[in-house]
Parts: structure tokens; C-alpha cells; sequence
């Protein structure tokens, strides 16, 4: 039988699944073994229990001067700005994207320059946002829109001229206005593809605001792991790139799971 | 009284020609098929009629009425496919056709209900009254295509363009398809226009058969040339012409 139509069952699937995990864990504790037995007091591959040790006390020890508990501030200080920034980008890129995508006068005046500013890199940006818009909350946030609101506003205007001309058409023959065929017929089919872009586009927010916090910042996930790496404070670290990831994929699945949730018709289509 | 007057219609993109010296007059509630070979420039006709594309010459007019610039109420359609929003259910699709000709595009309150109940009773008689709450994506092509003509019908158009209707439709499924257009227009009274590669079809449902075809071929520029009406059957009485023609003259009738 040929490896293209060899398909694992439903117990082989999740030992699969699972390998990686288990694999790079696995690799990480050995390494971790054999530096602490050279020199017990090594820091740069903290045994798995310090790590757990060290979460537990990050998630419910308070600090020891204001009683606040630092991780929570950070995370909450983190997801502000990401989701300030992904919400307006998301608000933008919509906009633009049907703009682009409905209206000829609107791709001619918006498609190319849209393109070019997409090839920005948005990090060289961060120096020039931190001049204008200080060094406080604005400068984080603007980054990520200028970082992501890019992307899915290409993607999104692609998206909208996707939709078969027969629909738009049709729509025009039951005596829709441009505004009704952008509420009823274009949005509609759009939203969920929105979704997705946002989805795609998590990756890309998340290293911005970790980038930006890193520079300058007073709270937030990326700012405390550079701020603990002068200590080589390899748990701490460890523990806040593992919640990182944790959040991440939460979020990515939340977005998911409303997808589906919210657009039946899709799931119906395929 | 020509109802719907197409005048010395040219189209070509570019130096392409498409269909040339297209002339037509339609009285109201005739129903016109439309058959040529693939390219011969039916659809782009049909388009024409839809006001999709504006004629590089000559002028369509329905009842008399400024040529129409970009597609409206006054024409409805229905493709082979695509021709119901696939992100409303059945019953949504057929408000869809009162209301988005509003302001909003969109009912509320008493309207709404008003306008669900008159769905309600159009889907009762298309037959499609146990799939209202739907999407159509889980409808047959059949169903899908009934929503479609349904749906195009309750905007209540001056004309129906039909491309290809039932082309994606097995042949069950077509012939079902069409008794209810026939039942549908004998309700409407509607004039008709229906592309279709089917020339039995044409010749079934149709009273008058519009053939497209290139009079002139160039074999060295082939694109030189459009096609234009070549032959206009009369289709009524099963194809047979001159049936009734002594009623229209009752004293040379035989007693």
C-alpha cells in the first residue's frame, strides 16, 4: 500500500498527536539532568519540577511590596494592547477590504498602495511610533495595527472579489443599493473570513507586542521576560513563554469555535 | 406593440466582435428561448438584456423605457448557479427579494412579520414550505433553482431572464423543473427570455426560438465577425406554424 493512503486510527492518531510534545519534553529533561548533575546550582535548564514550583508561585504569590500578583497584571496589561490592536485592525482592514473590493474608484485609489505599505517592515516602524506617539500605551497598540491591518485588508479585498459576480448581480435585480449589497450580501460572507485572517494574523500581533513591550514598557508578558533575563531567570521565563503559547492557542480556538458557531451555513457548504 | 425593443445592437470587446446588427421585438408575456453554439454570444446577449454590460451600439428598451444602465427591479435573473445567497435560509432569501430594496435592506418588527408570512405562502406554492428555516446549501439543484425563479419572481420584474437554468439539473429533475415554470407562467403572465444549449427545451417551453450564429466567417480573423440572430422559429402549437391563422381571417375560414 503506498504511504499517501496509509491513515492512522483513532488511538494511533492521538499517540501521534502527542509524540512532539512528549518527544521535546522528554529531550528538554535529560538536558536539563545532566547539567544540573555537572553543577547543581546551573540555571540554564531549570529541572521541569523548579519550573512547576516557580508557575505555581508566579500564579498566586503576590509581589512582595504592593500584594499585586505580577503575572495577572501582565497578562492583563498584554491582552489590552493585543486586543485593542487586533480590534481596530480588524475594524480597519473590514472597511478597507470592502472598499477595495466592491468599488472600482476604491481599488484603483487604495489596492497598490495598501500593497506597498504591506511590504513595510513593520519592526523599522517601531522607532518612528515611539517618537510620535510616546512611549506609553499608543505606540504598542499602533503597531500591531500597522503590523497586521495590512494582511487582512489584502486578504479580505481578495476575498469580497471572490464573491461569484452572479450574487452581486442578483442582488442588484431585487433593487439593492451598493450600501445594501455591502450589509446584506458582501459583510456576511466576508465575517467569516475575517475570522480566519484573524486568526492567521494572531501570530504576527503577538510577536509585535512582545517586540514593543520589550523595548519599553512598564507592565506586560514581554516586558518581564526581558526585564528577568538579566537574572538569567530561566523558569520565569519558561513559565511566562509557556502561558504565552497557552493564551495564544486559547484565543485561536475561541475564534474557532465561534466561527462555527456563528456562520452555519458554512459548515453546511462544505 | 413590441414590448421589450432591442435596436441594431452591436457588442466586441476590444476588436473582438461578440454579437453585431442584433434586432428584436418582443410583445408582453412571450416567452423566448435562446439557443447557438458555446461562444456564439447568447449569454452576452442575455447580459445585455440584463443591463450587466451596456451595447457598444444600438439601445434595449422595456415598454418604451430610457435604456437601462446597470441591472434593476425591472429585470429578474436566474443563472445556472449562484443564484440564491447561500448565507440565508430559504425563507430569508425570499424577504430578501422585498426588502432589500429598502433604504436598509432589511425588515423589522410587523414588516417582517408581514413579509415572512407572504414568503411563507410563496414557498408554499414552489413547493419548498418544509425547507423554509434551510440554508440552501442542504437544498438539491432542483430546489436551489425553484428558490431561484421564486425568488427573482416575488421582486415582481417586467421581465425574467432565465441563462441556462436547468443545465446542472439531471433529466428528471429538468423535465419536473419544467411544469413549474410552465404552471408558474400561466400564473405571471410573464415574458420570458431563457438561454439554453437544450434545443428541445427551447422548442418545449418556448414560443418563439432565437438561434445565434455568425452569418460571416473570416478563417483569417476569425474574431472579425459577430453573431446575430440567424433564425427566429415561431415554437408555439408544437413547432407547426400557421395553425391558427384562420382565426385571424374568419371569412376565408371553411365552414
Amino acid at each position: 500500500m503506498r504511504l499517501i493512503n496509509r491513515r492512522p486510527d483513532r488511538p494511533a492518531a492521538v499517540f501521534l498527536a502527542a509524540l512532539p510534545f512528549a518527544a521535546v519534553f522528554i529531550a528538554y529533561w535529560i538536558g536539563s539532568e545532566i547539567r544540573l548533575s555537572a553543577n547543581p546550582s546551573d540555571k540554564l535548564l531549570p529541572a521541569p519540577e523548579t519550573i512547576a514550583a516557580t508557575a505555581r508561585q508566579l500564579f498566586t504569590e503576590g509581589d512582595r511590596r504592593t500584594g499585586e500578583i505580577l503575572l495577572w497584571s501582565d497578562t492583563w496589561a498584554s491582552l489590552r494592547r493585543l486586543g485593542a490592536g487586533v480590534g481596530i485592525a480588524a475594524a480597519l482592514a473590514t472597511s478597507l477590504g470592502v472598499l477595495i473590493g466592491m468599488l472600482p474608484y476604491a481599488r484603483r485609489t487604495l489596492s497598490d498602495f495598501v500593497a506597498v505599505l504591506s511590504m513595510v517592515p513593520p519592526l523599522a516602524l517601531l522607532p518612528i511610533l515611539f517618537i510620535v506617539f510616546g512611549l506609553g500605551e499608543t505606540s504598542k497598540v499602533v503597531l500591531i495595527v500597522v503590523g497586521i491591518t495590512p494582511f487582512i485588508t489584502r486578504d479580505l479585498s481578495q476575498r469580497v472579489l471572490d464573491i461569484p459576480h452572479e450574487e452581486i448581480v442578483k442582488a442588484q435585480t431585487l433593487g439593492a443599493s451598493t450600501a445594501v449589497i455591502a450589509m446584506r450580501v458582501v459583510l456576511p460572507k466576508i465575517i467569516p473570513r475575517l475570522i480566519q485572517s484573524v486568526r492567521l494574523s494572531l501570530g504576527a500581533a503577538w510577536l509585535f507586542l512582545i517586540a514593543a513591550e520589550a523595548v519599553a514598557a512598564d507592565a506586560g508578558l514581554g516586558y518581564r521576560i526581558f526585564l528577568v533575563r538579566r537574572y538569567l531567570a530561566m523558569d520565569i521565563i519558561l513559565t511566562y513563554v509557556i502561558w504565552i503559547t497557552l493564551l495564544a492557542f486559547l484565543i485561536d480556538w475561541a475564534l474557532k469555535a465561534t466561527s462555527r458557531a456563528a456562520f452555519p451555513w458554512l459548515e453546511e457548504g462544505l | 406593440m413590441s414590448f421589450v425593443q432591442v435596436t441594431d445592437v452591436w457588442q466586441h470587446y476590444g476588436r473582438r466582435s461578440i454579437i453585431e446588427r442584433v434586432n428584436l421585438d418582443v410583445t408582453e408575456g412571450e416567452f423566448v428561448s435562446i439557443v447557438g453554439a458555446s461562444g456564439c454570444g447568447k449569454s452576452t446577449f442575455l447580459r445585455l438584456l440584463l443591463a450587466d454590460e451596456t451595447p457598444s451600439r444600438g439601445e434595449i428598451r422595456i415598454d418604451g423605457g430610457e435604456p437601462a444602465r446597470e441591472p434593476g427591479r425591472e429585470r429578474g435573473v436566474v443563472f445556472q448557479k449562484y443564484s440564491v445567497f447561500p448565507h440565508m435560509t430559504v425563507r430569508d432569501n425570499i424577504v430578501a427579494a422585498e426588502s432589500f430594496s429598502g433604504g436598509l435592506g432589511r425588515f423589522f418588527g410587523s414588516k417582517l412579520r408581514a413579509a415572512r408570512e407572504r414568503a411563507d405562502e410563496t414557498l408554499d406554492r414552489i413547493g419548498l414550505a418544509h425547507v423554509a428555516g434551510n440554508y440552501p446549501a442542504t437544498l438539491s439543484g432542483g430546489m436551489q433553482q425553484r428558490l431561484a425563479i421564486g425568488q427573482a419572481l416575488t421582486a415582481r420584474p417586467r421581465i425574467l431572464l432565465l441563462d441556462e437554468p436547468f443545465g446542472a439539473l439531471d433529466p428528471g429533475t429538468r423535465i419536473a423543473m419544467h411544469d413549474f415554470l410552465t404552471d408558474l407562467r400561466a400564473e405571471t403572465k410573464m415574458t420570458v427570455f431563457m438561454v439554453t444549449h437544450d434545443l428541445s427545451e427551447g422548442f418545449k417551453l418556448g414560443d418563439r426560438v432565437l438561434v445565434f450564429d455568425k452569418p460571416r466567417w473570416d478563417p483569417h480573423a476569425p474574431e472579425a465577425f459577430g453573431a446575430t440572430i440567424t433564425y427566429d422559429f415561431d415554437a408555439r402549437d408544437a413547432g407547426v406554424p400557421f395553425q391558427h391563422i384562420l382565426d385571424q381571417y374568419p371569412s376565408l375560414a371553411a365552414h
